[in-house]
């Protein structure tokens, strides 16, 4: 589940719901957001097309908050969350929730950690009851943390070590960011990861896991008065914690050098590159400016009827793939990639020189009004697939509220989106696509190394 | 990447049938091709499905849902890449990379750019014994949206200037596999349980055989296949039953009406062999096959529960009991349920640390002998029967999208429209004896066993489980 871009919603969902539908809810499928007294912030999306509620519980504690040299601590605390509490049994909340035939999981990216699980309406109280629970109570002993210490270095061998290209993407991220914490995996670094002990998940806890640092996110066919009276019943007893520091991690500083990271690998056969620039992310950008990167990134390399689909792909035919990708729903400034990898004879220094010109092209002559339109045309209506199912819609707003983002910020997102000029789209570009400031990830076949 | 995001398990990823080019996906029967695995399905009592027959006599289920203004199609023509013709490997992967590149009077960069003006999404994707194809679209934006389907599906122009592209593509993504332990162990597992058979195949082709292959083949096979008599429709969305009976005439009705396809013999995997593919890696990664089940035979059910019970989609399962949970020896271990027109298999998978690998290995050996000599428990069962009745709502109709794709499963396996109303009453009437001799029938077997990874170490006096 990678979080795509912001949001969207809006004016369409009214005029949607209008229409036909069995006039079983009188909500007209309006978001509702409120407080509860303890401080813990609650979204209800109705949704009542089928007998399905997606319950998520978003912490806004991410890999980014963790103390230094603790890597990896909010992932193994995510996974610490399925252990015995003082109430509960370990294995008794997922055997609740396999015995209705519901599914659960969990995640946990730089700026969140969500527990979710998606259930009949009857049983929404009980799973509040569950997660109400484990936010204060569970049992932390030394044993459940030696086994499930190697739960997640076995996850990290598998998704990282395994894999040429995860372990190249880590360092790329590691070389990009000289300052901010996005330079330090979410799983964490092996050699730390391994000293993660009870203290350290304890004082974890502790912090972050309080009412006052989570946002509950209920999708479905639910109504919202409902919904606060069984938030009151179960989160509502969970005592506030102390306030929370302001999210203020180190910022990078200026940045003012050309770097590439190059990864060998016996397993590569085809080279590949990537490129990759800081930027502002929804939160930190100027208004205007995150939007006009997601439409830049939409134009530039977002399917196969972007410029670098058409130019590299189909027109000069010298690449199997090329695509940009803007990932702004982040709490920090953020990354804009481009990536690319040569096909049939040419080479990668080929595909990576076509992928800068198109990006110079866009600095010096901008962009069409038609392509801004289509582009835009194309993220509104993302919005009304996006509403066929609930988690996405559930994502959308949880993801948002937990990099400092709120409800309106949702819904208004169309209507920025619809404002962008084709002048703020070239503006963007010019500002922050310099390839003398930028980070470049190389993967390479063993034979072609030092091409 | 930035884009990390690490979650408790990995879900498999369902929306590979979503992205848009099949020739991007990797297709190996061994993981989680959503269409392989046996669908768990159960009741959405409100749900309607009617039954659309057109006048040309094209049939379509139907779910009418007018809340949001939009309509998923989902098909099938019967015949996948197992029809690829001896030399031609990868011919039926290539084809559904090219119905958006050039239809009728459109060509390529016509086509899309329509495609995009009407604001929907079209995909066609090569399974081994099916070819599918799905839009998605605005309901107001409908007309358009099925005018181009019915180009693509009746008059592909298969140009060659898009074939040669979309070849170098695949080719691409084969070249760029070669030397990824997994993939290379894939096909060596493939062709040691399936011999010659088609299925041994990969779905994309070889350098060799993707060479070979002309636009005259692509439309042979089109035609051929593009039929009829092989073809299972449903839609779900804003569209009435009248609406749509029209539409089924205007993208399928002048079809020819029958398929000529190639007879595929059925394959009993060869178990009973263990294959070492070694590379120094640091993890190892464990793949083990017994028989499955046919989804016509009377334990089929049976099996399914039994499966479920040893290594299924819940965190409740015996082999996540024993392998994470009490041994933190692997972040992923589950069984799923393979199960192919002409074969079928119950595939055990898992990665774990290679100095404890030959551990792991007997363990779960140890849990699946202990399934196949005492079974299940009642009370496993038991609770085992409501999450497969209660889950079928949440894993299969949570989208328009899961909905058809769940109805042209359904009418696949020839289960009937009704067949939603029955299905929790057939999982009721299981019993423990049926699981138990399921369990005894298939697991005793010896399984076939690949290893992925440095060569095994053996511990003395085996695993400790």
């Amino acid at each position: 589940m990678t979080p795509t871009r912001i949001g969207l919603r809006a004016a369409l969902l009214t005029l949607a719901l209008a229409a036909a539908v069995p006039a079983r809810a009188a909500d007209d499928g309006e978001v509702k957001d409120f407080l509860l007294d303890n401080g813990m912030e609650v979204v209800v999306i109705p949704d009542h097309r089928a007998p399905i509620v997606t319950h998520m519980v978003w912490y806004k504690i991410g890999s980014a908050d963790e103390p230094p040299g603790k890597s990896g601590i909010a992932h193994f605390f995510e996974h610490l969350m399925f252990k015995a509490t003082t109430n509960h049994a370990a294995g008794e909340f997922d055997r609740a929730v396999s015995e209705i035939g519901g599914s659960n999981n969990a995640f946990t990216s730089y700026d969140y950690t969500a527990f979710h699980e998606t259930v009949p309406p009857s049983a929404l109280e009980q799973m509040m009851g569950f997660e109400a629970d484990r936010m204060r109570n569970l049992i932390l002993t030394d044993d459940v943390i030696k086994t499930e210490r190697d739960v997640i270095l076995e996850e990290r061998r598998s998704r990282i070590d395994s894999n040429p290209q995860a372990v190249l993407d880590e360092e790329v991220d590691a070389t990009l960011w000289q300052n901010q914490p996005y330079r330090i995996p979410v799983i964490g670094w092996m050699q730390e990861m391994e000293q993660l002990n009870r203290p350290d998940a304890t004082a974890f806890y502790d912090n972050y896991y309080r009412p006052n640092n989570a946002v509950l996110v209920v999708a479905g066919d639910v109504d919202s008065d409902a919904v606060k009276a069984m938030a009151e019943r179960t989160y509502g007893k969970v005592a506030r914690g102390p306030d929370l520091r302001p999210r203020i991690r180190p910022v990078e500083p200026e940045q003012n050098t050309k770097r590439t990271v190059t990864l060998t690998d016996a397993r590569v056969s085809v080279p590949s590159f990537s490129t990759q620039w800081v930027v502002p992310s929804y939160h930190t950008a100027k208004p205007g400016e995150a939007e006009a990167l997601d439409l830049l990134a939409e134009i530039l390399g977002g399917g196969n009827r972007s410029r670098l689909y058409q130019g590299l792909v189909v027109k000069q035919g010298i690449a199997s793939d090329a695509a940009a990708y803007f990932q702004g729903t982040m709490l920090d400034a953020t990354n804009f990639t481009v990536y690319g990898a040569p096909r049939g004879d040419a080479r990668l220094s080929d595909v990576e020189a076509a992928v800068d010109a198109e990006i110079a092209r866009i600095v010096k002559d901008g962009v069409s009004d038609d392509e801004l339109e289509r582009a835009k045309t194309r993220y509104v209506r993302s919005m009304i697939f996006a509403r066929d199912k609930q988690d996405d819609m559930a994502n959308m707003y949880g993801s948002t509220l937990a990099t400092g983002g709120n409800v309106k910020d949702v819904e208004e997102w169309p209507d920025r989106i619809r404002k962008v000029t084709a002048d703020e789209v070239k503006a963007v570009a010019a500002r922050y696509l310099a390839l003398d400031r930028s980070t470049t990830g190389y993967l390479l076949p063993q034979q072609q190394a030092g091409n | 990447m930035m884009s990390m995001v690490l979650g408790r398990v990995s879900v498999p990823a369902a929306s590979a049938r979503e992205e848009g080019k099949l020739y991007r996906a990797v297709a190996t029967l061994c993981f989680a091709l959503f269409f392989l695995l046996l669908p768990v399905l159960a009741a959405r009592a409100e749900m309607n499905i009617q039954e659309v027959k057109s006048k040309k006599g094209i049939t379509a289920w139907l779910v009418e849902d007018h809340s949001i203004p939009l309509i998923s199609v989902r098909f099938v023509f019967d015949g996948g890449s197992a029809q690829d013709p001896a030399g031609k490997g990868g011919l039926v992967n290539l084809m559904t990379g090219l119905f958006d590149e050039g239809a009728g009077d459109l060509d390529s960069d016509a086509f899309q750019q329509k495609l995009d003006d009407a604001g929907a999404e079209m995909s066609f994707q090569a399974a081994r014994d099916g070819t599918y194809g799905s839009m998605r679209m605005l309901s107001e934006e409908k007309n358009e949206a099925f005018g181009l389907l019915k180009l693509a599906v009746n008059q592909p122009r298969f140009d060659q200037a898009p074939i040669d592209r979309i070849r170098a593509q695949v080719l691409s993504g084969i070249l760029a596999n070669e030397r990824d332990p997994n993939t290379v162990a894939q096909q060596r597992w493939l062709r040691a349980i399936y011999g010659e058979h088609p299925y041994s195949r990969s779905d994309q082709g070889t350098k060799d055989s993707l060479t070979t292959i002309t636009a005259d083949d692509v439309r042979a096979f089109h035609k051929a296949n593009f039929a009829r008599g092989g073809l299972h429709v449903a839609v779900v969305g804003d569209i009435d039953a009248a609406t749509l009976s029209a539409k089924l005439d205007e993208v399928f009705g002048d079809l020819p009406e029958k398929q000529t396809l190639a007879p595929v013999a059925d394959v009993t995997p060869r178990l009973g062999q263990q294959l070492e593919v070694n590379y120094d890696l640091p993890q190892t990664s464990l793949q083990l096959a017994w028989p499955g089940v046919k989804r016509s035979d009377p334990d089929f059910f049976a099996t399914v529960l039994m499966n479920e019970i040893l290594g299924g989609s819940t965190f409740t399962s015996r082999l996540f009991a024993e392998v994470r949970e009490k041994r933190g020896l692997a972040y992923g271990v589950s069984s799923d349920l393979v199960d192919n027109e002409h074969s079928h298999a119950l595939l055990v998978t898992t990665a774990t640390r290679s100095d404890r690998a030959a551990e792991t290995l007997s363990i779960v050996r140890q849990v699946v002998k202990d399934m196949a000599e005492n079974g299940p428990t009642e009370e496993e069962l038991a609770a085992i029967k409501k999450y497969m009745i209660g889950a079928y709502a949440i894993n299969n109709l949570d989208s328009s999208s899961s909905i058809a794709a769940t109805l042209v499963e359904l009418q696949v396996d020839d289960l009937g429209i009704d067949y939603m109303k029955r299905r929790a009453s057939l999982i009721n009437a299981v019993t423990l004896a049926d699981v138990k001799a399921a369990a005894k029938k298939l697991l005793s077997a010896d399984p076939a066993v690949m290893v992925i990874g440095p060569p095994l170490v053996q511990i003395a006096g085996g695993g400790k489980g």
